[in-house]
């Protein structure tokens, strides 16, 4: 059989590779932030308490990173090494429509609702 | 103890879990739920929630070079997709309505099998049963890479694998695993794939179903950045670490001395839910 989806493969390594660069860049660099600020004893997270509203949404966070706060930009890392999974499979979508393969472009979109929905739909959060 | 302080030692924590999950191949974020518990006394839902998170970055990380060689099965992967994202959702959905103490006893439940299963030697006998017709109208056959060259496979009973990985998906969006053990189950026993692929494309399945749990549990407010920072950081160094000493270590006697202490969390983890 040959492997017409070797390409498709070689550009999914490269997307997943620079995702988690990129995460792990911002993660770092608002950690560095929070911890030069936050000198006063460690958060307790010996009780649950959730995270403010504006660190909960994709809209409050990139609002909050203008702010250059530690928090948020390490949040927007975290949200970015979400997002890289998503993104593959959105890459997916594409190269099975490339390929004509509708049964794929199918299983590949349905993956991609439940992943947009997981992370924008309202999870009853409380 | 100050936040450098704290941050520096869940850091350090992290690290050795991410380092001994990949030497393992038993994953890092499995250690890590009952190690912020257990020793930092943090609270179960902020727990997962950053182990969540490092459970993305290994597996986006180590998935960027399996896929590259070409043996993970992109068609097989997507597919069960279906089930582990929504199996996610519906674990996730799950924390909100459980007990603490339930969630600690299931935790603990399951790293006792993953235990188990991981001291198990693998037993597949690697005969290939022939085309399936579900399979086929799914055109899941492929080729992987040995060392005669690309061999071809079949692949075997997709509606089993479809609800095993269900089950992987509630586990994951529950617990905040990546649920890797289950799901070279359904690949490797159900679906017969050759061993190499079905440990590739869990690998690569694990980072889609860890993000639809972590989105929803980002907007439940339940991943907190400061904690997540020094977990995720820490465990994705480690993991790239252990990849690398991979190749030359002896990893069985590590592997049996990891298996030993996974199963102590895991009597801590349910005494803690019976308390």
């Amino acid at each position: 059989m040959e492997r017409t989806d070797q390409r498709m493969d070689e550009i999914m390594g490269r997307l997943l590779r620079t995702g988690v660069i990129l995460a792990a860049v911002f993660v770092l660099a608002g950690g560095a932030v929070y911890l030069a600020r936050h000198q006063t004893p460690p958060t307790n997270y010996r009780v649950f308490q959730g995270e403010p509203e504006e660190l909960r949404t994709v809209p409050g966070i990139i609002y909050e990173v203008r702010g250059l706060q530690g928090r948020a930009l390490i949040q927007l890392g975290l949200l970015l090494l979400i997002a890289t999974p998503i993104s593959r499979v959105a890459f997916s979508v594409v190269a099975f429509l490339y390929q004509r393969d509708w049964t794929y472009v199918l299983v590949t979109l349905i993956v991609l609702g439940l992943l947009v929905y997981s992370l924008l739909g309202r999870n009853g959060g409380g | 103890m100050n936040t450098i302080e704290f941050t520096a030692l869940v850091g350090l924590g992290s690290l050795l879990a991410g380092f001994l999950g990949a030497l393992t191949g038993l994953g890092g974020g499995v250690v890590i739920v009952p190690l912020l518990i257990l020793a930092f006394h943090v609270d179960i839902h902020y727990a997962i929630g950053a182990a969540l998170v490092s459970v993305i970055a290994t597996s986006s990380g180590a998935a960027a070079a399996y896929v590259r060689e070409g043996y993970s099965n992109v068609r097989v992967g997507m597919f069960l997709e279906i089930a582990t994202t929504i199996g996610a959702l519906v674990g996730a959905a799950l924390v909100m309505h459980l007990h603490v103490s339930v969630i600690s006893i299931v935790f603990g439940v399951v790293l006792l099998y993953s235990a188990y299963a991981s001291t198990k030697e693998h037993t597949h006998s690697g005969a290939d049963a022939g085309s399936d017709r579900i399979a086929t109208w799914l055109k899941m056959d492929s080729t992987y890479p040995t060392a005669n060259g690309w061999e071809s496979y079949h692949v075997r009973e997709v509606p089993q694998a479809f609800g095993l990985m269900f089950v992987a998906g509630v586990l994951s969006g529950l617990l905040g695993i990546g649920s890797g053990a289950v799901k070279v189950l359904a690949m490797d026993r159900t679906m017969k794939l050759p061993f190499k692929v079905s440990t590739t494309t869990s690998n690569f399945m694990i980072g889609v179903t860890a993000a639809a749990g972590a989105g929803v549990y980002l907007s439940r407010g339940y991943i907190d950045p400061g904690l997540a920072m020094p977990v995720m950081l820490g465990v994705l160094a480690g993991s790239l670490l252990g990849a690398r000493v991979l190749e030359r270590a002896e990893v069985r006697v590590l592997r049996r001395v990891f298996s030993g202490v996974i199963a102590v969390l895991a009597v801590e983890m349910i005494y803690k839910g019976l308390k």
